[in-house]
């Protein structure tokens, strides 16, 4: 059975993850897909290892960059909560000729996918946007969820809190949650209103992230009902892969 | 969206997930706003990418969205097929080629059997948001 959440904490994670995570991406999403095109070295290295025949998920694939990644044998679903960037993504799929690949717009909790059908899923930079341990935790089980128990495999990247070596500041013992500024420089001439206050030619949004500790992302994964096979850290990130724990009834 | 992509989605509502019914989502039903429209797009023919789909696609859902679609002619059952370069297999591959690639979905909507909320598609993209009161 889905566990429940609590509905007091549940109400208020999913007003904060609407306020500061959908109703942001929305609002920037031309501006960061500008900024988000190339592959992350491990990402690329596990789609381009799958088996040809593999089919799986990207849940929270942002603008869809992982779609032009070069495995001509396997099929991708990726989905986003985020309308726009979506449509941004559907445009890279035709744009990159990657055909064997499709789109939706979906919930990371609320997927539309049943049980143990994929072969991989790969969720890169987005559980760190869910508002409460619960909302983590039931993420990744969604994830978990819809692999095979034959050989299913995720592969699972969250935000670290130890970035000491990024300009950002944050390392171990700093606050966990934290919102994160956005800033979007307007173009001076198509926004000529704005040109007598010079402030208001940046916008300032702020989105909100859950930075994970060492070893936070293992346990959601195993709390999840997950079995842990590989982890790291990549680019202030901490990644792992995992699978199903099979004969779980959790799963 | 391809019909590929509808042999592995289903209802979002984490309550259907417990029923049969909540997959496959149902074609036969379609609204005056958004009418079903079909399109077909080139894609690259790989006798091999469909040999190594078969396996994973789900026949009888495969059957009941083609025939809601207007296709009659997939066999009942899953055809077997030893090897994919095989010539007695190449037009087979094909139609399933065109079938499970090629065909877009461009608009139109999906129906749960089991609670009978209705997902649309629209510039090929289907959307599985819930209305607030379905979400968990
Ligand atoms: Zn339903």
């Amino acid at each position: 059975m889905p566990s429940q959440f609590s509905p007091i904490q549940n109400a208020e994670a999913l007003a904060l993850e609407q306020q500061h995570v959908h109703e942001i991406y929305n609002q920037i999403a031309s501006h960061f897909s500008q900024t988000r095109y190339k592959p992350w070295p491990i990402v690329e290295r596990f789609l381009t290892s799958l088996s040809p025949g593999s089919i799986g998920l990207d849940i929270g694939c942002g603008n869809g960059k992982y779609l032009a990644v070069a495995n001509p044998g396997i099929y991708i679903i990726a989905t986003d909560r985020s309308d726009q960037l979506v449509n941004i993504a559907a445009k890279e799929k035709c744009v990159r000729r990657m055909k064997t690949a499709d789109v939706g717009v979906a919930d990371g909790i609320n997927m539309p996918i049943g049980r143990g059908r994929f072969d991989f899923a790969i969720s890169i930079a987005v559980v760190h946007h869910f508002a409460s341990r619960e909302r983590r935790v039931e993420a990744v089980r969604t994830i978990l969820r819809g692999l095979r128990l034959d050989g299913g495999r995720a592969l699972i990247y969250a935000w670290a809190l130890e970035q000491g070596a990024s300009r950002r500041g944050w390392d171990e013992g700093h606050e966990q949650d934290v919102m994160v500024p956005w800033v979007t420089k307007k173009n001076k001439k198509k926004n000529e209103q704005f040109d007598e206050v010079d402030e208001l030619r940046e916008t300032v949004v702020e989105r909100y992230y859950h930075l994970y500790r060492r070893g936070e992302l293992e346990e959601d994964i195993e709390s999840a009902g997950g079995l842990v096979l590989k982890t790291g850290y990549e680019r202030d990130n901490w990644w792992a892969i995992a699978c199903p724990r099979t004969g779980d009834s959790v799963i | 969206m391809k019909l590929l992509t509808a042999n592995f989605v289903q209802c979002s509502v984490k309550a259907c997930s417990a029923t049969p019914k909540c997959f496959p989502l149902h074609f036969d039903q379609q609204t005056a706003d958004v009418p079903l429209e079909l399109a077909h797009e080139d894609v690259d023919f790989s006798p091999e990418f469909v040999y190594n789909m078969l396996p994973r696609i789900d026949w009888p859902a495969l059957t009941t969205t083609a025939r809601e679609l207007g296709n009659n002619m997939l066999p009942e059952t899953k055809p077997e097929i030893e090897n994919p370069n095989a010539p007695e297999h190449e037009q087979l591959l094909r139609d399933l080629h065109t079938l499970l690639l090629e065909t877009q979905i461009i608009q139109g909507s999906m129906r749960c059997e089991n609670c009978g909320h209705i997902y649309f598609i629209r510039d090929s993209i289907p959307n599985f948001l819930l209305p607030g009161h379905l979400v968990q």
